[in-house]
């Protein structure tokens, strides 16, 4: 082996010089520019002998390994910097490491993140919450193969709720770069997208560097564009491993700003019409909401028109103790003569049983449509179909109704406001007797759970992340919602498996604005995925989690008790493939073991308190807690 | 009169099995029903799964309990219910185990009233 010794004066300078010429070198590269944090200089093979102190021996230089000091996924990470991208989740896979160490090393791990997931489909649903949060996406990263066939649940969800993502599916394109061995063979596909293909917006497997620079800006416009849905990047491993060619001319798109699409202005004066002369107009919203100002714009519009509002909450769109809200009240849809939907991608379902109603949708749900999943629902008849998004086209339909307000009409609304603040009185007087029915009752009532931690939370800044579908919805009928990020729906796709890893991708969203993140938890839907909690833990999410805890996958275990009856067959055997209790599962230890705090089960309602308690002060510290709650089925 | 004698016990027979069956239903265990053993089926027979632990609190179907319904009343309606709720035919379950659901049934205390929870009073 050839050694050469050189003087410590001659190393100094050739470090500096060797130095400066790496830092050039960083500065000058194609998009490094856009990074948000400068990267670090590329390593160099002569400086940890040279930075030796004076007084250390004389160093020996040795024939060292080149290294790899640009490789392409360096670039791909000052693409994926200039789109503000905070965060990626996923599970780790080599065929896109060379992306994931550049995250973690060239782009010092921040802006995007790397958040660690434990099956791809909890990383796809961490994304789904996450954005509900954000307003953005975040990046997935996964296998293209195995990884991609776990987080098809995920993304699923994801499509169906129109929520963007970002996946990125490693895969080897060059078959003779394989080898010869198993692993590397069957974790490629000659289309690796074609697995996802269906639930996703838009896909592209990028040839070269250039081309991934393009087709990762795209992708994030085509996903943040209404409808949003998740697009899919497949990544090659050479393209990502090998050095960036030095004559290379990398170029990094300009996104701009993005304008979602707004209505007509014609079609929105026709809608002002209609509402304007209509008796009882309501107002149907689902998806509407996702910034502050749409909420204030729905409230403007429901107070101009003294208009009833029911909001299907597929996101916290109007406030529920609003006067004019009539989710559940005798005043909602069954009597309008105007129904209005907003982004309802069931409209179909929402039908007045007035004869001659009038029927308008405005959703940017008609101008996107996939065929194979039947998402898009039954058709929804309607008088009026405006193809914009909803949000986008709220301040010009304002706009239009406050031009045609006459002053007879403005005092027919005031009076049918004044009906309507009644009838929104009677239901939440309602739910507050229903509330008390089985108040004392062990396993503790859902309302009882609701009404326990309100008192604890609401004075703080809250953001309930939770799925409601089990739970009577009880939050909404005795809490007070009026900020856009205090709720995010549901899961869209009705897979089990979202609530925690959803819950947990949201919290992350959350925990830079210091809010309190509340999940109420179903036990079978944790059972599919409880490395959300470790992620948690991990990464000291503010994150309460309070398990709701009936023991099975209760919907299924009444449905095998209808069937069998229907069948003349007792329903004693219901439990059977159906109910999580042999082994009873100790959720509390579940929570301990991913390490963070655990308490319960707690089944005695009048212990449940000071529980949750303990609980939110330990949320309060930043970190993640657990209360099971042994609660009634619904 | 022989004739007439005979149909004269004939007729006191048939009264008095008649009576005395009637004694018998009034007095069966059955349509009395036993409340504990009435909770126990209540779990058995997954009454529970839309109705709540007590029948009060299920969420997917309305609070039974606390009832004032009869054996009689709830072996009527169940056996051919309206609405969602699936028949419990006598293929399914017997008189006698609805009879003592009922007694459970019209044990369950009441709740309280709503105005006295303070958590419920609260915005």
């Amino acid at each position: 082996m050839a050694k050469k010794t050189k003087t410590k004066s001659v190393d100094r300078r050739n470090f500096l010089k060797t130095a400066a010429a790496s830092a050039a070198l960083a500065v000058t590269k194609p998009g490094a520019a856009e990074a948000q944090q400068a990267p670090p200089a590329p390593r160099n093979a002569s400086a940890p002998v040279l930075a030796r102190p004076a007084a250390a021996p004389a160093a020996v230089v040795v024939d060292e390994a080149k290294t790899i000091d640009r490789p392409g996924s360096d670039f791909m990470v000052d693409v994926i910097k200039s789109l503000g991208f905070e965060y990626m989740f996923g599970v780790p896979a080599n065929t896109y490491m060379s992306l994931q160490e550049s995250i973690v090393n060239y782009g010092r791990n921040k802006d995007p993140e790397f958040i660690l997931a434990t099956n791809e489909d909890l990383a796809a649903a961490m994304a789904h919450g996450y954005a509900k949060i954000a307003g953005k996406p975040a990046l997935v990263g996964c296998h293209g193969t195995v990884g991609a066939q776990h987080a098809t649940m995920g993304i699923y969800d994801a499509f169906c709720d129109r929520v963007p993502m970002v996946m990125i599916l490693g895969n080897i394109f060059d078959a003779v770069k394989r080898g010869t061995g198993k692993v590397a063979w069957v974790h490629s596909a000659q289309d690796a997208a074609a697995l996802v293909r269906d639930m996703t917006k838009w896909d592209d497997a990028p040839h070269s560097l250039e081309h991934f620079a393009e087709s990762m800006v795209r992708a994030y416009k085509i996903a943040m564009t209404p409808p949003m849905m998740p697009v899919a990047l497949v990544l090659d491993v050479e393209l990502q491993e090998d050095e960036v060619p030095s004559n290379a001319n990398l170029h990094i798109p300009k996104l701009g700003t993005l304008v979602p699409p707004a209505a007509d202005p014609a079609a929105v004066a026709e809608v002002a019409k209609l509402l304007i002369a209509a008796e009882h107009p309501v107002i149907v919203v689902d998806r509407v909401a996702r910034t502050p100002e749409a909420i204030q714009h729905l409230i403007e519009l429901g107070e101009t028109l003294q208009a009833a509002v029911v909001d299907r909450k597929g996101r916290m769109n109007f406030p529920n103790r609003h006067p004019l809200e009539q989710t559940r009240s005798r005043m909602g849809v069954a009597n309008a003569d105007v129904v209005l939907g907003i982004e309802v991608i069931d409209f179909a379902g929402v039908r007045s049983q007035r004869p001659g109603s009038r029927r308008i949708s405005i959703t940017a749900n008609d101008l996107f449509a996939k065929s194979n999943y039947t998402d898009y629902l039954k058709f929804a008849e309607t008088d009026i179909a405006i193809q914009a998004d909803g949000e986008a086209t709220l301040p010009l339909l304002v706009d239009a109704v406050k031009r045609l307000i006459t002053p007879d009409r403005k005092r027919v609304f005031e009076e049918r406001g004044a009906k309507l603040a009644g009838a929104h009185k009677e239901a939440f007087d309602q739910y507050t007797r229903q509330a008390a029915i089985g108040w004392n009752d062990s396993p503790v009532s859902t309302a009882r759970v609701t009404a326990e931690l309100w008192p604890l939370i609401k004075n703080e800044d809250w953001s309930l992340v939770a799925d409601l579908s089990f739970f009577q919805d009880w939050p909404m009928k005795l809490w007070n919602f009026d900020k856009h990020y205090q709720f995010i729906g549901g899961p869209g796709g009705y897979g089990i498996g979202y609530g925690a890893p959803a819950a947990v991708g949201a919290a992350i969203a959350n925990k830079k604005y210091g809010r309190i993140s509340i999940n109420i938890q179903q036990d079978g839907d944790l059972m599919m995925g409880p490395g959300s909690l470790w992620t948690a833990a991990n990464h000291h999410v503010p994150l309460l989690t309070i398990m709701h805890n009936n023991q099975g996958f209760h919907n299924e275990c009444m449905e095998a008790e209808r069937l069998a009856l229907r069948r003349g067959r007792d329903g004693t055997r219901a439990h059977i493939g159906n109910r999580l209790i042999e082994p009873v599962i100790d959720y509390a230890k579940m929570a301990q073991s991913m390490g963070m705090y655990g308490e319960g089960p707690i089944s005695d309602p009048s212990q449940l308190g000071p529980a949750l308690k303990r609980a939110v002060d330990v949320v309060k510290r930043g970190e993640p807690a657990m209360v099971d709650v042994r609660t009634q089925p619904r | 009169m022989k004739g007439n004698k005979f149909y004269r016990m004939l007729l006191f027979t048939a009264t008095a099995l008649a009576l005395s069956s009637s004694v018998a239903l009034a007095q069966d265990s059955s349509l009395v029903g036993n409340a504990e053993n009435g909770k126990k089926l209540f779990a058995t027979y997954f009454c529970w799964s839309c109705h709540g632990s007590n029948g009060r609190a299920g969420g997917t179907a309305p609070a039974i309990a606390p009832g004032t319904r009869s054996a009689e009343d709830l072996i009527k309606y169940v056996r051919k219910p309206r609405g969602p709720m699936p028949p419990y035919t006598s293929k399914s379950i017997s008189d006698r185990d609805l009879a003592d659901i009922a007694a459970f049934l019209r044990s369950v205390p009441k709740d309280p009233d709503p105005k006295t929870i303070p958590l419920l009073n609260q915005q």
